[in-house]
């Protein structure tokens, strides 16, 4: 299984044609507290770059956006009940979705861990 | 000088206190013009321990203003709706800037001080603010931007144990009342104006202290066991459960003050006798019943309703969401905004429209959070 980041400050985990997609804790640490998440229906078709999910911090709702393009296969409805884990463990059970990719290629665009903590450090 | 390099001089200002919040590991964000600090460790849990100890907010970006000269009261009077003329020194009153038309260009605190009239505005439109007091006082009314002053708020419910150890005697004050008080070493004590008010809904104080002591005195007010910094965040979500409004969200120009649920800073005196900008169009509102109020509303369910959501009765929209978002001290999303006045008794059900799905409201009586002041002839 392979970790990819991109630069909205999601993590994707790949593992052969399925992904789990969360956002990483730089993005939580930056968000603040989390008091909702709303993640994909099951079935819905994500394109890269589009709209995939909302996490609302007590002052603002950001965006997440899909880091490949795929068909998602389930939500993490635990951010229901518990939108801080997004807070507690957000590369772990923070997940918001996991979809299966259309286009493995997309990956080749994404940076793996050291590439994004260099990014994180120049911002 | 180019063009640029004239931007670059009227970009972010610094307040007296920015390293110091840097220091203590502040996110500083641009607020009405300066580098104001967001959050420290995160805005529920400053929201909470100001609900239950104390919080400092630095608030010198708010301005700071001492009207003198004779009948500088008298002179208000005609721009703002309140009874200013009847405030005894060392009480201050909550009132409102009015425009000509009787919209409220800003919301502000007046305390008769021994010198004149102590003004605190809105740091986004105190220039404004200045200008327009500037042209519409008469010469005689000295108008001084005391710019060399900080102003910090201590709120909670132990605000007063904390500030009564730096600053003897504030316990003496009570809710709106505001004096001098002396701070440090008694050989060279600094005089401070302080008042027990503030923008949380808690018992607390706000104290003008000159810039250059300002950090000192926050040092000694942290250094209190109850006292930690808080951030603007906190600051907001605290202001909107004590059903507070925030200038230029939940007012502006274009609403007078009875549609923006301030009826009450229209003075029982200036409502018989008018004479204040907008007098006919605000008395007429009083009798009426104004076309539009700003209400609170509870929020079903926990989607923020957030600023600039559209409020709707079945398919006809009927308002907007001018503050909303989640309420720590609640536990749920709660929201203001206008709505026609068809729609605004308490208990009325209504919806917002949020990223194109509706969800639930109720208008809800505020404050979402009972208040705490200590009011004068009430035992706490």
């Amino acid at each position: 299984m392979s970790r990819y980041y991109t630069e909205d400050h999601e993590w994707i985990d790949v593992d052969g044609e399925t992904a789990t997609v969360g956002i990483t804790d730089y993005a939580q640490s930056q968000l603040g507290d989390i008091v909702f998440a709303e993640v994909p229906a099951t079935g819905a078709t994500l394109k890269k770059g589009g709209d995939a999910a909302v996490v609302e911090s007590v002052k603002a709702a950001s965006d997440v956006y899909a880091p490949v393009s795929g068909v998602v296969t389930e939500g993490n409805d635990a951010l229901e009940g518990d939108p801080a884990l997004v807070n507690s463990d957000p590369e772990g059970e923070g997940w918001f979705f996991k979809l299966t990719l259309s286009d493995t290629s997309e990956l080749d665009t994404l940076m793996d861990a050291a590439a994004y903590k260099a990014f994180v450090d120049g911002l | 000088m180019s063009d640029d390099e004239e931007l670059e001089l009227i970009e972010i200002l610094e307040m007296p206190l920015d390293a110091w919040h840097r220091a203590r590991g502040a996110r500083m964000v641009e607020f009405a013009g300066y580098h104001m600090p967001i959050q420290y460790e995160g805005i529920m849990a400053e929201h909470s321990w100001t609900r239950e100890n104390a919080g400092l907010f630095d608030v010198s970006h708010m301005g700071q203003l001492m009207l003198t000269g004779d009948g500088a009261a008298e002179a208000l009077e005609a721009l703002v709706p309140g009874d200013i003329s009847a405030l005894q020194e060392g009480r201050m009153r909550y009132s409102l800037l009015l425009a000509e038309n009787g919209g409220v260009l800003d919301d502000l605190m007046v305390t008769a001080a021994p010198m004149g009239l102590y003004v605190v505005v809105n740091g986004a439109v105190k220039w404004d603010d200045m200008g327009y007091l500037r042209e519409h006082l008469p010469d005689e009314i000295t108008i001084n931007h005391m710019d060399d002053r900080a102003l910090l708020a201590l709120q909670g419910p132990k605000a007063v144990d904390a500030l009564l150890r730096v600053v003897p005697g504030v316990d003496a004050l009570y809710f709106m009342d505001a004096g001098s008080f002396f701070w440090g070493p008694k050989t060279d004590p600094e005089p401070l104006w302080i008042s027990r008010s503030g923008y949380t809904g808690e018992d607390g104080f706000e104290i003008s202290v000159p810039a250059t002591h300002a950090q000192k005195l926050a040092e000694e007010l942290c250094a209190q066991p109850e006292v930690k910094p808080i951030g603007l965040g906190a600051r907001d979500s605290l202001r909107l459960e004590a059903g507070l409004p925030l200038y230029g969200h939940d007012m502006n120009p274009e609403v007078d003050p009875v549609e923006g649920n301030a009826a009450f800073a229209v003075s029982k005196r200036r409502r018989a006798e008018g004479g204040f900008n907008g007098a006919e169009r605000i008395l007429k509102a009083l009798a009426e019943g104004p076309s539009r109020k700003l209400v609170g509303f509870t929020v079903d369910g926990k989607i923020p309703v957030r600023e600039g959501a559209s409020i709707y009765s079945k398919n006809e929209q009927v308002g907007m969401i001018t503050s909303g978002g989640f309420a720590p001290s609640v536990g749920a999303p709660i929201a203001m905004g206008y709505v026609a006045s068809a729609h605004i008794a308490v208990g009325t059900a209504l919806e917002a429209e949020v990223r194109g799905k509706r969800v639930a409201l109720t208008v809800a009586a505020m404050p979402f959070v009972p208040h705490h002041y200590h009011r004068r002839g009430k035992s706490i």
